[in-house]
């Protein structure tokens, strides 16, 4: 659960991080909103911070703004240290849920807000402002009031203006909460256009991890104030570090029981009368002990179902089951399966030509690939 | 079934309605007629109209005084109280300090006590201070009982603005003073102005405290009427009146004015 950066993510040597947010911590009173939080933010890396509500992601964010004081750690923006620094002298921009316009002014005499304050000369105000209006495709809309725009423009708009300065970095607290999926999605893509183009840092918040698959290089994924584990989408989709991230992330079969090591440095799981192998490099990766509560995850999309009598291959896990329901989603059929002792187990399948369909009530084998099953530690055993 | 009980009962209502409005409306709706009668008494219904009385107001010295008076002391006091009264209102609902609770119930004391106890209070505070019977004396004390319409009025604005306006702005560069100047005062000056306007009236038409803080060389225009009631009952009394009434409604109809130009947010 340490929040150092993969190697492949790594800031090269002689490289100053935009970000480096070190042992961040926030209490209100007894409660602890952040509790230890590290992380590096390369320059132009897009970082989510994706958990559910009260795991602390706003609560960092706002901290890195300078809205909040930290109760412990340090914030340091592009090598200095800003943990003590005022919101107005921080040079980060910030893109809120609820869009933040002001309601007195024009997009246009929003956007150049930031700049009077940097006492920029007009004529290159004027200029910055109509980029900044043609960035997020708004030209003609510069004279209207934030009430006159609809959700997603006025996002656009505050998008423009945290921008239009070329901050250090850019903070969004997750600025599509209150729109419609379709909006959301046509914006996610236009926000990662916009900062791609910029080359623009941004931290990013939302609780959405379909958004935080599609838009970021990086994931922390944040469980009780702490990132429970951080890398990219791929990292916490086939590497999840514990049970929170591989139940957080994506849908996950979850199979239940005791380690148990052997001399190879692989293992087993263990359940009544079931023995699942575990690789070993998912073994290692987990470094559980023999005896342990451990939990084999295993996506849906990779387990196969056969028939009840039929044979286990060579290098496969299997579990017999029985069907409970079907679904058809398009592309992919989805079943509900009841294992034997009472587990619930789901199986994504591709609708082939010639792949055989199950009925309700069949009683199947459930099979995966060794090196499919993830090993961790289940908290609750 | 239904309906052959509610169809009376909502006559009644109406009915009660309408005599309620009389009630309120009768003292201004007798007061108006009586300042455009010929007679030199104030009599209902008044004989025949003329603007005589209005005249007198106007170059009757001690009325022309009175009303110069009572402007001076207003626009002074609506000045005074709305600058305090902003600032009190801005630390009772940014600030987090120990016992604010307690000073926001204070600073809204005027509201509930006597009218009369805060005079006989200011009264022989000012005396004291020898301001009784000046322009300051009397500005300051309205302004005390101005303020807590201020503090409501600009209060209400703070709470109900978007903090994150605020932040946004700060994000954006811009100091506290610059945030309040650009972004805060403009969003609450609606209610800024709600206040200035309620400080105005306050003074325009306050008398308790006037009585006791006004000289026969310094006095407003709702004293000048207390006193000249007393002697002789002149019909410029009512022209007075309704003068004081027609500013109070042009600035309550201002007030609705200013309300319904609050930003949509």
């Amino acid at each position: 659960m340490t929040a150092t950066a993969p190697p492949e993510v790594a800031a090269l040597p002689g490289e100053r991080p935009a970000l480096v947010v070190r042992g961040l911590r926030k209490s209100f009173g007894d409660a602890t909103a952040v509790d230890g939080v590290d992380l590096e933010v390369r320059r132009g890396e897009f970082v989510t911070l994706l958990g559910p509500s009260g795991s602390g992601k706003t609560t960092t964010l706002r901290m890195v703004a300078g809205f909040m004081a930290p109760s412990g750690g340090s914030i340091e923006i592009d090598g200095s240290d800003m943990t003590r620094v005022p919101p107005y002298r921080r040079d980060v921009g910030m893109v809120f849920q609820n869009y933040a316009l002001f309601p007195h002014m024009t997009a246009a005499q929003n956007i150049a807000f930031p700049l009077q304050m940097r006492r920029t000369v007009r004529p290159e105000i004027t200029r910055r402002v109509a980029d900044a209006l043609a960035l997020v495709k708004l030209e003609k809309f510069g004279d209207r009031y934030p009430r006159q725009l609809s959700g997603g423009q006025q996002q656009r708009i505050a998008l423009a203006r945290a921008v239009v300065f070329e901050p250090q970095l850019l903070l969004m607290d997750e600025p599509l909460g209150a729109l419609d999926r379709k909006l959301r999605e046509a914006l996610q893509l236009e926000i990662l256009h916009v900062s791609r183009q910029l080359g623009a840092t941004v931290l990013y918040v939302t609780h959405d991890q379909e958004e935080a698959l599609v838009m970021s290089d990086r994931i922390a994924i944040f469980s009780a104030g702490r990132i429970e584990q951080l890398g990219s989408g791929e990292d916490l989709y086939d590497r999840p570090v514990s049970l929170f991230v591989a139940d957080f992330i994506g849908e996950s079969n979850i199979l239940r029981g005791r380690y148990e090591g052997d001399d190879s440095g692989a293992g087993w799981v263990a359940r009544g009368a079931w023995r699942w192998r575990v690789g070993p490099a998912a073994a290692q990766r987990s470094a559980l002990a023999t005896g342990a509560a451990a939990a084999l995850v295993v996506r849906p999309e990779r387990i196969r179902i056969v028939a009840g009598d039929a044979g286990v291959p060579g290098g496969a896990n299997a579990v017999e089951a029985t069907v409970a329901d079907a679904l058809y989603l398009g592309s992919d059929r989805k079943y509900g399966l009841t294992l034997s002792d009472g587990q619930r187990a789901a199986v994504r399948e591709q609708r082939d030509e010639g792949r055989r369909q199950w009925e309700i009530g069949d009683a199947v084998r459930l099979i995966w690939s060794i090196d499919d099953g993830v090993l961790v530690a289940d908290p609750a055993g | 079934m239904t309906e052959s009980w509610r169809q009376p009962r909502r006559l009644l209502m109406a009915a009660l309605g309408a005599l309620t409005v009389f009630y309120l409306l009768a003292p201004t709706l007798v007061i108006i007629p009586m300042s455009f009668t010929e007679a030199s008494i104030m009599s209902f219904p008044p004989e025949g109209f003329s603007l005589q009385w209005y005249e007198r107001m106007f170059t009757d010295r001690q009325w022309s005084s009175g009303m110069v008076n009572s402007l001076e002391v207003a626009v002074l006091t609506a000045i005074l109280a709305t600058v305090l009264g902003t600032l009190a209102a801005l630390g009772l609902t940014r600030g987090r300090f120990p016992g604010r609770n307690i000073v926001n119930a204070i600073a809204l004391t005027p509201l509930i006590v006597p009218v009369v106890i805060i005079a006989i209070g200011m009264f022989s505070l000012f005396v004291q201070w020898r301001i009784s019977g000046s322009l300051l004396g009397l500005v300051l004390a309205h302004t005390a009982l101005a303020l807590p319409f201020v503090i409501v009025n600009v209060g209400t604005s703070l709470r109900t603005m978007d903090r994150n306006l605020e932040l946004a702005a700060a994000n954006l560069g811009a100091d506290p003073r610059r945030t309040f100047m650009r972004i805060t005062l403009p969003i609450i000056l609606p209610g800024v102005l709600a206040g200035a306007i309620f400080s105005f009236i306050t003074s325009w038409d306050e008398v308790v405290v006037a009585i006791f803080l006004t000289t026969a060389r310094f006095r407003t225009l709702p004293v000048e009427m207390w006193e000249q009631v007393r002697q002789v009952v002149d019909p410029t009394v009512a022209a007075v009146s309704t003068t004081l009434l027609l500013v109070t409604t042009v600035l309550l109809l201002l007030l609705l004015v200013v309300r319904r130009q609050a930003p949509a947010r």
